[in-house]
Protein backbone atom coordinates (compact mmCIF):
# COMPACT_ATOMS: atom_id res chain seq x y z
CA UNK A 1 0.00 0.00 0.00
CA UNK A 2 1.31 3.41 -0.87
CA UNK A 3 0.88 6.28 1.50
CA UNK A 4 -0.62 9.44 0.06
CA UNK A 5 2.14 11.58 -1.38
CA UNK A 6 2.46 15.24 -0.51
CA UNK A 7 0.58 17.48 -2.87
CA UNK A 8 2.58 18.56 -5.88
CA UNK A 9 4.36 21.83 -5.60
CA UNK A 10 3.65 23.10 -9.07
CA UNK A 11 0.66 23.17 -11.30
CA UNK A 12 1.11 23.02 -14.99
CA UNK A 13 -0.50 25.51 -17.28
CA UNK A 14 -1.29 25.43 -20.91
CA UNK A 15 0.42 27.47 -23.51
CA UNK A 16 -1.31 30.56 -24.81
CA UNK A 17 -2.13 28.96 -28.18
CA UNK A 18 -4.68 26.66 -26.62
CA UNK A 19 -6.02 29.37 -24.36
CA UNK A 20 -9.66 29.89 -24.91
CA UNK A 21 -12.31 32.53 -24.73
CA UNK A 22 -14.07 33.35 -21.51
CA UNK A 23 -14.54 30.24 -19.40
CA UNK A 24 -18.27 30.66 -19.67
CA UNK A 25 -18.51 29.97 -23.38
CA UNK A 26 -18.68 26.21 -23.23
CA UNK A 27 -19.79 25.63 -26.76
CA UNK A 28 -16.62 27.26 -28.07
CA UNK A 29 -18.44 28.85 -30.93
CA UNK A 30 -15.12 30.11 -32.19
CA UNK A 31 -14.01 26.64 -33.18
CA UNK A 32 -15.43 27.10 -36.65
CA UNK A 33 -13.73 30.39 -37.28
CA UNK A 34 -10.14 29.25 -37.05
CA UNK A 35 -8.73 26.14 -38.65
CA UNK A 36 -5.51 24.91 -37.13
CA UNK A 37 -3.39 23.93 -40.12
CA UNK A 38 -1.30 21.38 -38.26
CA UNK A 39 -4.21 19.60 -36.58
CA UNK A 40 -6.09 19.51 -39.90
CA UNK A 41 -3.21 17.91 -41.78
CA UNK A 42 -2.57 15.54 -38.87
CA UNK A 43 -6.21 14.44 -39.13
CA UNK A 44 -5.96 14.02 -42.91
CA UNK A 45 -2.77 11.99 -42.50
CA UNK A 46 -4.46 9.79 -39.93
CA UNK A 47 -7.47 9.13 -42.19
CA UNK A 48 -5.15 8.26 -45.09
CA UNK A 49 -3.08 5.99 -42.83
CA UNK A 50 -6.26 4.16 -41.84
CA UNK A 51 -7.04 3.67 -45.52
CA UNK A 52 -3.49 2.54 -46.20
CA UNK A 53 -4.12 -0.44 -43.93
CA UNK A 54 -7.07 -1.32 -46.17
CA UNK A 55 -5.67 -1.68 -49.70
CA UNK A 56 -8.75 -3.47 -50.96
CA UNK A 57 -10.93 -0.44 -50.32
CA UNK A 58 -8.43 1.78 -52.12
CA UNK A 59 -8.35 -0.59 -55.09
CA UNK A 60 -12.14 -0.75 -55.30
CA UNK A 61 -12.39 3.01 -54.96
CA UNK A 62 -9.98 3.67 -57.79
CA UNK A 63 -10.90 0.85 -60.16
CA UNK A 64 -14.69 0.72 -60.11
CA UNK A 65 -15.24 4.08 -61.89
CA UNK A 66 -12.74 3.01 -64.57
CA UNK A 67 -14.43 -0.35 -65.07
CA UNK A 68 -17.87 1.31 -65.27
CA UNK A 69 -16.67 3.81 -67.88
CA UNK A 70 -15.08 1.01 -69.86
CA UNK A 71 -18.34 -0.92 -69.72
CA UNK A 72 -20.35 2.13 -70.72
CA UNK A 73 -18.09 2.82 -73.69
CA UNK A 74 -18.99 -0.55 -75.23
CA UNK A 75 -22.64 -0.44 -74.13
CA UNK A 76 -22.91 2.65 -76.34
CA UNK A 77 -20.61 1.20 -78.98
CA UNK A 78 -23.00 2.25 -81.74
CA UNK A 79 -23.64 5.81 -80.54
CA UNK A 80 -20.45 7.58 -79.44
CA UNK A 81 -22.37 10.85 -78.95
CA UNK A 82 -24.42 9.25 -76.17
CA UNK A 83 -21.27 7.94 -74.57
CA UNK A 84 -19.79 11.45 -74.63
CA UNK A 85 -22.77 12.92 -72.80
CA UNK A 86 -23.38 10.14 -70.28
CA UNK A 87 -19.67 9.48 -69.78
CA UNK A 88 -18.99 13.12 -68.96
CA UNK A 89 -21.91 13.20 -66.52
CA UNK A 90 -20.73 10.03 -64.83
CA UNK A 91 -17.24 11.47 -64.39
CA UNK A 92 -18.95 13.96 -62.09
CA UNK A 93 -21.29 11.49 -60.41
CA UNK A 94 -18.84 8.71 -59.50
CA UNK A 95 -16.70 10.75 -57.11
CA UNK A 96 -19.82 12.12 -55.45
CA UNK A 97 -21.26 8.65 -54.79
CA UNK A 98 -18.06 6.91 -53.70
CA UNK A 99 -16.96 9.74 -51.43
CA UNK A 100 -20.45 9.90 -49.95
CA UNK A 101 -20.31 6.21 -49.05
CA UNK A 102 -16.74 6.21 -47.77
CA UNK A 103 -17.19 9.33 -45.65
CA UNK A 104 -20.52 8.36 -44.14
CA UNK A 105 -19.16 4.99 -43.01
CA UNK A 106 -15.84 6.42 -41.84
CA UNK A 107 -17.42 9.15 -39.73
CA UNK A 108 -20.05 6.77 -38.42
CA UNK A 109 -17.24 4.52 -37.22
CA UNK A 110 -15.60 7.52 -35.62
CA UNK A 111 -18.82 8.27 -33.78
CA UNK A 112 -19.55 4.72 -32.63
CA UNK A 113 -15.98 3.75 -31.68
CA UNK A 114 -15.76 6.54 -29.11
CA UNK A 115 -12.81 8.18 -30.87
CA UNK A 116 -14.99 11.16 -31.79
CA UNK A 117 -15.90 11.72 -28.16
CA UNK A 118 -12.25 11.39 -27.21
CA UNK A 119 -11.20 13.87 -29.89
CA UNK A 120 -13.82 16.35 -28.76
CA UNK A 121 -12.45 16.24 -25.20
CA UNK A 122 -9.11 17.24 -26.72
CA UNK A 123 -8.09 20.62 -28.11
CA UNK A 124 -9.32 19.76 -31.61
CA UNK A 125 -11.65 22.18 -33.37
CA UNK A 126 -14.64 20.71 -35.14
CA UNK A 127 -13.54 22.54 -38.26
CA UNK A 128 -10.10 20.89 -37.99
CA UNK A 129 -11.70 17.47 -37.95
CA UNK A 130 -14.04 18.16 -40.86
CA UNK A 131 -11.39 19.90 -42.92
CA UNK A 132 -9.06 16.97 -42.21
CA UNK A 133 -11.62 14.51 -43.55
CA UNK A 134 -12.33 16.71 -46.56
CA UNK A 135 -8.60 16.99 -47.27
CA UNK A 136 -7.97 13.24 -47.01
CA UNK A 137 -10.92 12.15 -49.14
CA UNK A 138 -10.37 15.09 -51.49
CA UNK A 139 -6.86 13.78 -52.15
CA UNK A 140 -8.26 10.35 -52.85
CA UNK A 141 -10.91 11.88 -55.11
CA UNK A 142 -8.25 13.69 -57.14
CA UNK A 143 -6.51 10.38 -57.82
CA UNK A 144 -9.78 8.63 -58.60
CA UNK A 145 -10.99 11.40 -60.91
CA UNK A 146 -7.63 11.71 -62.65
CA UNK A 147 -7.63 7.98 -63.42
CA UNK A 148 -11.24 7.96 -64.64
CA UNK A 149 -10.92 11.17 -66.66
CA UNK A 150 -7.61 10.07 -68.18
CA UNK A 151 -9.04 6.72 -69.18
CA UNK A 152 -12.20 8.25 -70.65
CA UNK A 153 -10.48 11.00 -72.63
CA UNK A 154 -7.37 9.21 -73.88
CA UNK A 155 -8.36 5.57 -74.18
CA UNK A 156 -12.14 5.50 -74.56
CA UNK A 157 -12.30 8.46 -76.98
CA UNK A 158 -14.60 10.54 -74.84
CA UNK A 159 -14.94 13.59 -77.05
CA UNK A 160 -14.74 16.74 -74.94
CA UNK A 161 -14.60 20.14 -76.61
CA UNK A 162 -13.17 21.88 -73.55
CA UNK A 163 -10.13 21.07 -71.46
CA UNK A 164 -10.04 17.73 -69.57
CA UNK A 165 -8.59 19.74 -66.67
CA UNK A 166 -11.94 21.44 -66.27
CA UNK A 167 -13.58 18.00 -66.03
CA UNK A 168 -11.16 17.24 -63.23
CA UNK A 169 -12.02 20.47 -61.40
CA UNK A 170 -15.73 19.62 -61.42
CA UNK A 171 -15.00 16.01 -60.40
CA UNK A 172 -12.99 17.11 -57.38
CA UNK A 173 -15.69 19.55 -56.29
CA UNK A 174 -18.25 16.77 -56.66
CA UNK A 175 -16.10 14.56 -54.46
CA UNK A 176 -16.01 17.32 -51.87
CA UNK A 177 -19.79 17.56 -52.06
CA UNK A 178 -20.04 13.78 -51.57
CA UNK A 179 -17.73 14.00 -48.55
CA UNK A 180 -19.84 16.80 -47.11
CA UNK A 181 -23.13 14.95 -47.60
CA UNK A 182 -21.68 11.74 -46.16
CA UNK A 183 -20.40 13.56 -43.10
CA UNK A 184 -23.76 15.20 -42.60
CA UNK A 185 -25.97 12.12 -42.91
CA UNK A 186 -23.68 10.02 -40.70
CA UNK A 187 -25.05 12.08 -37.81
CA UNK A 188 -28.49 10.62 -38.46
CA UNK A 189 -27.41 7.02 -38.87
CA UNK A 190 -27.17 4.83 -35.79
CA UNK A 191 -25.59 1.91 -37.62
CA UNK A 192 -23.79 1.00 -40.84
CA UNK A 193 -27.06 -0.48 -42.13
CA UNK A 194 -28.76 2.87 -41.84
CA UNK A 195 -25.78 4.73 -43.27
CA UNK A 196 -25.82 2.61 -46.42
CA UNK A 197 -29.57 3.15 -46.76
CA UNK A 198 -28.96 6.89 -46.85
CA UNK A 199 -27.35 6.46 -50.25
CA UNK A 200 -30.59 5.58 -52.06
CA UNK A 201 -32.34 8.22 -49.96
CA UNK A 202 -29.95 11.09 -50.62
CA UNK A 203 -28.21 10.18 -53.87
CA UNK A 204 -30.77 8.35 -56.03
CA UNK A 205 -33.33 11.19 -56.26
CA UNK A 206 -30.55 13.50 -57.36
CA UNK A 207 -29.36 10.89 -59.85
CA UNK A 208 -32.84 10.67 -61.40
CA UNK A 209 -33.31 14.44 -61.54
CA UNK A 210 -29.81 15.61 -62.47
CA UNK A 211 -30.36 15.38 -66.21
CA UNK A 212 -28.47 12.16 -66.75
CA UNK A 213 -31.48 10.29 -68.14
CA UNK A 214 -33.32 13.12 -69.79
CA UNK A 215 -32.56 16.85 -70.16
CA UNK A 216 -33.91 18.74 -67.17
CA UNK A 217 -36.08 21.16 -69.23
CA UNK A 218 -38.00 18.12 -70.57
CA UNK A 219 -39.14 17.09 -67.09
CA UNK A 220 -42.46 17.90 -65.46
CA UNK A 221 -42.16 21.54 -64.29
CA UNK A 222 -42.41 20.51 -60.64
CA UNK A 223 -39.56 18.02 -61.03
CA UNK A 224 -37.53 20.56 -62.96
CA UNK A 225 -37.99 23.04 -60.12
CA UNK A 226 -36.84 20.40 -57.64
CA UNK A 227 -33.87 19.53 -59.81
CA UNK A 228 -32.93 23.21 -59.80
CA UNK A 229 -32.55 22.98 -56.05
CA UNK A 230 -30.37 19.84 -56.03
CA UNK A 231 -26.60 20.25 -56.20
CA UNK A 232 -25.93 17.20 -58.42
CA UNK A 233 -27.85 18.91 -61.25
CA UNK A 234 -25.17 21.60 -61.37
CA UNK A 235 -22.40 19.02 -61.24
CA UNK A 236 -23.80 17.39 -64.38
CA UNK A 237 -24.51 20.76 -66.05
CA UNK A 238 -20.93 21.78 -65.40
CA UNK A 239 -19.61 18.61 -67.03
CA UNK A 240 -21.82 19.20 -70.06
CA UNK A 241 -20.56 22.77 -70.40
CA UNK A 242 -17.01 21.43 -70.69
CA UNK A 243 -18.25 18.81 -73.16
CA UNK A 244 -19.76 21.41 -75.52
CA UNK A 245 -17.65 24.56 -75.17
CA UNK A 246 -13.97 25.20 -75.70
CA UNK A 247 -13.81 28.10 -73.26
CA UNK A 248 -14.78 28.52 -69.66
CA UNK A 249 -18.36 29.74 -69.97
CA UNK A 250 -20.30 31.86 -67.53
CA UNK A 251 -22.61 28.90 -66.98
CA UNK A 252 -19.65 26.72 -66.12
CA UNK A 253 -18.47 29.18 -63.50
CA UNK A 254 -21.98 29.41 -62.07
CA UNK A 255 -22.25 25.60 -61.87
CA UNK A 256 -18.86 25.25 -60.22
CA UNK A 257 -19.63 27.97 -57.68
CA UNK A 258 -22.96 26.38 -56.81
CA UNK A 259 -21.42 22.93 -56.27
CA UNK A 260 -18.61 24.41 -54.17
CA UNK A 261 -21.03 26.55 -52.21
CA UNK A 262 -23.28 23.57 -51.49
CA UNK A 263 -20.27 21.53 -50.37
CA UNK A 264 -19.19 24.24 -47.93
CA UNK A 265 -22.73 24.74 -46.67
CA UNK A 266 -23.21 21.02 -45.99
CA UNK A 267 -19.75 20.80 -44.39
CA UNK A 268 -20.88 23.57 -42.06
CA UNK A 269 -24.07 21.66 -41.28
CA UNK A 270 -21.93 18.57 -40.66
CA UNK A 271 -19.84 20.54 -38.17
CA UNK A 272 -23.02 21.51 -36.37
CA UNK A 273 -23.88 17.83 -35.86
CA UNK A 274 -20.65 17.27 -33.90
CA UNK A 275 -21.54 17.98 -30.31
CA UNK A 276 -19.01 18.13 -27.52
CA UNK A 277 -21.69 17.55 -24.92
CA UNK A 278 -24.18 14.74 -25.34
CA UNK A 279 -26.74 13.23 -23.02
CA UNK B 1 7.40 0.05 -4.09
CA UNK B 2 9.67 2.92 -5.01
CA UNK B 3 9.26 3.52 -8.72
CA UNK B 4 12.36 3.93 -10.81
CA UNK B 5 13.26 7.53 -11.54
CA UNK B 6 11.85 8.75 -14.82
CA UNK B 7 13.19 11.29 -17.18
CA UNK B 8 10.42 13.78 -17.32
CA UNK B 9 9.73 15.24 -20.69
CA UNK B 10 9.68 18.96 -20.59
CA UNK B 11 6.25 19.86 -21.69
CA UNK B 12 4.55 22.93 -23.02
CA UNK B 13 4.17 24.58 -19.65
CA UNK B 14 7.90 25.33 -19.46
CA UNK B 15 7.67 29.06 -19.75
CA UNK B 16 4.46 29.58 -17.87
CA UNK B 17 3.95 30.67 -14.31
CA UNK B 18 3.83 27.97 -11.70
CA UNK B 19 1.79 28.46 -8.59
CA UNK B 20 0.72 26.08 -5.86
CA UNK B 21 -2.67 24.44 -6.44
CA UNK B 22 -4.91 26.58 -4.28
CA UNK B 23 -7.97 24.80 -5.65
CA UNK B 24 -9.04 21.16 -5.53
CA UNK B 25 -8.67 19.17 -8.74
CA UNK B 26 -12.44 18.77 -8.87
CA UNK B 27 -15.05 20.60 -6.83
CA UNK B 28 -18.73 19.74 -7.07
CA UNK B 29 -21.46 21.60 -5.31
CA UNK B 30 -25.11 20.63 -5.56
CA UNK B 31 -24.29 18.77 -8.77
CA UNK B 32 -27.24 17.08 -10.46
CA UNK B 33 -27.63 15.49 -13.85
CA UNK B 34 -30.97 14.65 -15.39
CA UNK B 35 -31.24 12.29 -18.31
CA UNK B 36 -34.71 12.28 -19.81
CA UNK B 37 -37.01 11.92 -16.82
CA UNK B 38 -34.40 10.15 -14.72
CA UNK B 39 -32.16 11.95 -12.25
CA UNK B 40 -28.83 10.19 -12.71
CA UNK B 41 -26.89 12.24 -10.17
CA UNK B 42 -28.63 13.82 -7.21
CA UNK B 43 -27.18 16.92 -5.59
CA UNK B 44 -23.58 15.77 -5.11
CA UNK B 45 -21.10 17.72 -2.97
CA UNK B 46 -17.49 16.61 -2.97
CA UNK B 47 -13.95 17.65 -3.74
CA UNK B 48 -11.12 15.68 -5.27
CA UNK B 49 -7.78 16.69 -3.72
CA UNK B 50 -4.90 17.36 -6.11
CA UNK B 51 -1.95 15.00 -6.52
CA UNK B 52 -3.77 11.96 -5.17
CA UNK B 53 -5.65 8.93 -6.40
CA UNK B 54 -9.36 9.14 -5.72
CA UNK B 55 -11.39 6.02 -6.29
CA UNK B 56 -14.94 6.33 -7.52
CA UNK B 57 -16.73 3.19 -6.45
CA UNK B 58 -20.19 1.83 -6.67
CA UNK B 59 -22.28 -0.80 -8.41
CA UNK B 60 -22.66 -0.55 -12.19
CA UNK B 61 -25.38 1.88 -13.19
CA UNK B 62 -24.92 4.09 -10.13
CA UNK B 63 -23.80 7.10 -12.19
CA UNK B 64 -20.00 6.75 -12.09
CA UNK B 65 -19.54 7.12 -15.84
CA UNK B 66 -21.99 10.00 -16.05
CA UNK B 67 -20.10 11.84 -13.33
CA UNK B 68 -16.83 11.27 -15.18
CA UNK B 69 -18.34 12.49 -18.43
CA UNK B 70 -19.50 15.62 -16.62
CA UNK B 71 -15.99 16.22 -15.29
CA UNK B 72 -14.36 15.92 -18.71
CA UNK B 73 -17.10 18.08 -20.23
CA UNK B 74 -18.90 15.67 -22.54
CA UNK B 75 -22.10 15.36 -20.51
CA UNK B 76 -24.98 17.66 -21.34
CA UNK B 77 -27.51 19.03 -18.85
CA UNK B 78 -25.22 19.38 -15.85
CA UNK B 79 -26.78 21.44 -13.08
CA UNK B 80 -25.09 22.96 -10.07
CA UNK B 81 -21.41 23.83 -9.71
CA UNK B 82 -18.67 21.67 -11.15
CA UNK B 83 -15.16 23.07 -11.24
CA UNK B 84 -12.19 21.20 -12.67
CA UNK B 85 -8.66 22.51 -12.00
CA UNK B 86 -10.26 25.80 -10.96
CA UNK B 87 -12.28 26.24 -14.18
CA UNK B 88 -15.87 25.34 -15.03
CA UNK B 89 -15.97 21.74 -16.31
CA UNK B 90 -15.77 21.65 -20.08
CA UNK B 91 -13.92 24.97 -20.39
CA UNK B 92 -11.74 25.02 -23.49
CA UNK B 93 -8.35 25.41 -21.72
CA UNK B 94 -9.04 22.17 -19.85
CA UNK B 95 -8.99 20.10 -23.03
CA UNK B 96 -5.22 19.79 -23.09
CA UNK B 97 -4.92 19.36 -19.31
CA UNK B 98 -7.17 16.33 -18.79
CA UNK B 99 -6.62 12.75 -19.88
CA UNK B 100 -9.80 10.71 -20.22
CA UNK B 101 -10.26 6.99 -20.77
CA UNK B 102 -13.73 5.67 -21.52
CA UNK B 103 -14.81 2.16 -20.53
CA UNK B 104 -14.71 0.88 -24.09
CA UNK B 105 -11.27 1.47 -25.63
CA UNK B 106 -11.55 4.44 -27.97
CA UNK B 107 -8.72 3.99 -30.44
CA UNK B 108 -8.53 3.42 -34.18
CA UNK B 109 -8.51 -0.31 -34.83
CA UNK B 110 -7.08 0.18 -38.30
CA UNK B 111 -3.98 2.03 -37.10
CA UNK B 112 -0.96 0.67 -35.28
CA UNK B 113 -0.42 1.47 -31.62
CA UNK B 114 2.22 4.04 -32.49
CA UNK B 115 0.14 5.61 -35.28
CA UNK B 116 -2.76 6.00 -32.86
CA UNK B 117 -0.56 7.75 -30.34
CA UNK B 118 1.17 9.87 -32.99
CA UNK B 119 -2.18 11.25 -34.09
CA UNK B 120 -3.51 12.05 -30.63
CA UNK B 121 -0.15 13.57 -29.67
CA UNK B 122 -0.34 15.83 -32.73
CA UNK B 123 -3.77 17.04 -31.62
CA UNK B 124 -2.57 17.72 -28.05
CA UNK B 125 0.71 19.35 -28.91
CA UNK B 126 0.62 20.58 -32.51
CA UNK B 127 3.33 22.22 -34.58
CA UNK B 128 6.48 21.12 -36.32
CA UNK B 129 8.63 22.55 -33.53
CA UNK B 130 7.08 20.11 -31.07
CA UNK B 131 7.94 16.99 -33.13
CA UNK B 132 10.76 15.85 -30.84
CA UNK B 133 8.68 16.41 -27.71
CA UNK B 134 5.78 14.48 -29.24
CA UNK B 135 8.02 11.56 -30.15
CA UNK B 136 9.32 11.37 -26.58
CA UNK B 137 5.81 11.63 -25.20
CA UNK B 138 4.56 8.80 -27.44
CA UNK B 139 7.49 6.54 -26.55
CA UNK B 140 6.98 7.19 -22.84
CA UNK B 141 3.24 6.46 -23.05
CA UNK B 142 3.91 3.15 -24.86
CA UNK B 143 6.48 2.22 -22.22
CA UNK B 144 4.13 3.24 -19.41
CA UNK B 145 1.49 0.74 -20.49
CA UNK B 146 4.09 -1.90 -21.35
CA UNK B 147 3.24 -2.21 -25.05
CA UNK B 148 6.71 -1.52 -26.48
CA UNK B 149 6.82 -4.95 -28.13
CA UNK B 150 3.45 -4.29 -29.78
CA UNK B 151 4.07 -0.70 -30.86
CA UNK B 152 3.79 -1.56 -34.55
CA UNK B 153 0.85 -3.96 -34.28
CA UNK B 154 -2.58 -2.91 -35.50
CA UNK B 155 -4.76 -1.99 -32.53
CA UNK B 156 -7.53 -4.14 -33.99
CA UNK B 157 -5.31 -7.21 -33.82
CA UNK B 158 -4.55 -6.80 -30.11
CA UNK B 159 -6.35 -8.53 -27.27
CA UNK B 160 -9.05 -6.69 -25.36
CA UNK B 161 -6.73 -5.92 -22.46
CA UNK B 162 -4.02 -4.66 -24.79
CA UNK B 163 -6.46 -2.40 -26.63
CA UNK B 164 -7.65 -0.87 -23.38
CA UNK B 165 -4.01 -0.18 -22.54
CA UNK B 166 -3.57 1.62 -25.88
CA UNK B 167 -6.57 3.72 -24.89
CA UNK B 168 -4.92 4.43 -21.54
CA UNK B 169 -1.66 5.36 -23.25
CA UNK B 170 -3.51 8.03 -25.25
CA UNK B 171 -4.71 9.58 -22.00
CA UNK B 172 -1.15 9.61 -20.62
CA UNK B 173 0.19 11.66 -23.54
CA UNK B 174 1.44 15.13 -22.79
CA UNK B 175 1.54 14.93 -18.99
CA UNK B 176 -2.08 15.69 -18.10
CA UNK B 177 -2.77 17.27 -14.71
CA UNK B 178 -5.95 15.29 -14.19
CA UNK B 179 -6.55 11.73 -15.35
CA UNK B 180 -10.13 10.52 -15.45
CA UNK B 181 -10.11 6.76 -15.92
CA UNK B 182 -13.36 4.86 -16.28
CA UNK B 183 -12.77 1.26 -15.14
CA UNK B 184 -9.26 1.05 -16.60
CA UNK B 185 -8.51 -2.37 -15.13
CA UNK B 186 -11.66 -4.20 -16.22
CA UNK B 187 -10.89 -7.52 -17.85
CA UNK B 188 -7.18 -7.43 -17.06
CA UNK B 189 -5.29 -10.24 -15.38
CA UNK B 190 -4.04 -9.78 -11.78
CA UNK B 191 -0.42 -9.14 -12.79
CA UNK B 192 -1.38 -6.40 -15.23
CA UNK B 193 -3.77 -4.89 -12.74
CA UNK B 194 -1.03 -4.70 -10.15
CA UNK B 195 1.36 -3.15 -12.69
CA UNK B 196 -1.21 -0.57 -13.71
CA UNK B 197 -1.89 0.42 -10.11
CA UNK B 198 1.85 0.81 -9.59
CA UNK B 199 1.86 3.03 -12.67
CA UNK B 200 -1.05 5.09 -11.32
CA UNK B 201 0.84 5.67 -8.07
CA UNK B 202 3.96 6.61 -10.01
CA UNK B 203 1.98 9.11 -12.06
CA UNK B 204 0.49 10.67 -8.93
CA UNK B 205 3.77 10.76 -7.01
CA UNK B 206 6.29 11.66 -9.73
CA UNK B 207 4.25 13.62 -12.21
CA UNK B 208 2.06 15.32 -9.62
CA UNK B 209 -1.12 14.36 -11.44
CA UNK B 210 -4.52 13.85 -9.89
CA UNK B 211 -6.23 10.58 -10.74
CA UNK B 212 -9.91 9.83 -10.56
CA UNK B 213 -10.41 6.13 -11.16
CA UNK B 214 -13.73 4.35 -11.23
CA UNK B 215 -14.14 0.70 -10.44
CA UNK B 216 -16.73 -1.68 -9.19
CA UNK B 217 -14.04 -4.03 -7.89
CA UNK B 218 -13.84 -3.23 -4.22
CA UNK B 219 -10.37 -4.64 -3.60
CA UNK B 220 -9.00 -1.88 -5.83
CA UNK B 221 -10.42 0.63 -3.37
CA UNK B 222 -7.69 -0.23 -0.91
CA UNK B 223 -5.13 1.13 -3.35
CA UNK B 224 -6.66 4.62 -3.47
CA UNK B 225 -5.78 7.58 -1.26
CA UNK B 226 -9.38 8.64 -1.08
CA UNK B 227 -12.72 7.09 -1.95
CA UNK B 228 -16.02 8.35 -3.21
CA UNK B 229 -18.65 5.69 -2.67
CA UNK B 230 -21.70 6.05 -4.88
CA UNK B 231 -25.06 4.36 -5.02
CA UNK B 232 -28.05 5.25 -7.17
CA UNK B 233 -26.72 8.69 -8.05
CA UNK B 234 -25.89 9.67 -4.51
CA UNK B 235 -22.68 9.81 -2.51
CA UNK B 236 -22.57 7.46 0.46
CA UNK B 237 -19.10 8.41 1.59
CA UNK B 238 -16.15 10.67 0.77
CA UNK B 239 -13.21 9.57 2.90
CA UNK B 240 -9.93 7.67 3.09
CA UNK B 241 -10.12 3.86 3.06
CA UNK B 242 -8.77 3.75 6.63
CA UNK B 243 -11.28 6.27 7.96
CA UNK B 244 -14.09 4.41 6.22
CA UNK B 245 -13.14 1.14 7.88
CA UNK B 246 -12.76 2.79 11.27
CA UNK B 247 -16.05 4.62 10.99
CA UNK B 248 -18.05 1.55 10.05
CA UNK B 249 -16.06 -0.91 12.15
CA UNK B 250 -15.61 -3.03 9.02
CA UNK B 251 -12.51 -5.01 8.08
CA UNK B 252 -12.55 -4.24 4.38
CA UNK B 253 -13.78 -1.40 2.20
CA UNK B 254 -16.27 -3.83 0.70
CA UNK B 255 -17.77 -4.53 4.12
CA UNK B 256 -17.78 -0.80 4.86
CA UNK B 257 -19.59 -0.13 1.60
CA UNK B 258 -22.24 -2.76 2.34
CA UNK B 259 -22.67 -1.32 5.81
CA UNK B 260 -23.22 2.15 4.34
CA UNK B 261 -25.68 0.81 1.74
CA UNK B 262 -27.75 -0.86 4.46
CA UNK B 263 -27.69 2.37 6.44
CA UNK B 264 -28.82 4.38 3.41
CA UNK B 265 -31.60 1.93 2.61
CA UNK B 266 -32.81 2.07 6.21
CA UNK B 267 -32.70 5.87 6.18
CA UNK B 268 -34.50 6.27 2.84
CA UNK B 269 -37.34 3.82 3.58
CA UNK B 270 -39.27 6.09 6.00
CA UNK B 271 -38.52 9.05 3.74
CA UNK B 272 -40.27 7.34 0.86
CA UNK B 273 -43.22 6.63 3.12
CA UNK B 274 -43.49 10.29 3.96
CA UNK B 275 -43.24 11.29 0.33
CA UNK B 276 -46.39 9.36 -0.39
Amino acid sequence: MTTPPPPPTTTAHTSPNTAAPAPGSRNSRNSLSAINYFRTTATATRVLRQLAHDPRTIALLLLIPCVMLFLLRYVFDGSPRTFDSIGASLLGIFPLITMFLVTSIATLRERTSGTLERLLTMPLGKADLIAGYALAFGTLAIIQSALATGLAVWFLDLDVTGSPWLLLVVAVLDALLGTALGLFVSAFAASEFQAVQFMPAVIFPQLLLCGLFTPRPDMHPVLEAISNALPMSYAVDGMNEVLKHTDVTANFIRDVLIVAGCALLVLGLGAATLRRRTT
Amino acid sequence: MTPPPRTRTIHRMMNSVSDPPDHPAVRAQDLSIVRGSRTVLRSLDFTVPPGQITGLLGPSGCGKSTLMRAIVGTQAKVMGTLEVLGLPAGATPLRSRIGYVTQAPSVYDDLTVRQNLDYFAAILDPGRAAAERRRASVTRAITDVDLTSHADALAGNLSGGQRSRVSLAVALLGTPELLVLDEPTVGLDPVLRRDLWTLFHTIAADRGATLLISSHVMDEAERCHRLLLMREGQLLADDTPDALRTRTGAETVEAAFLHLVDEAVAASAPEKERAR
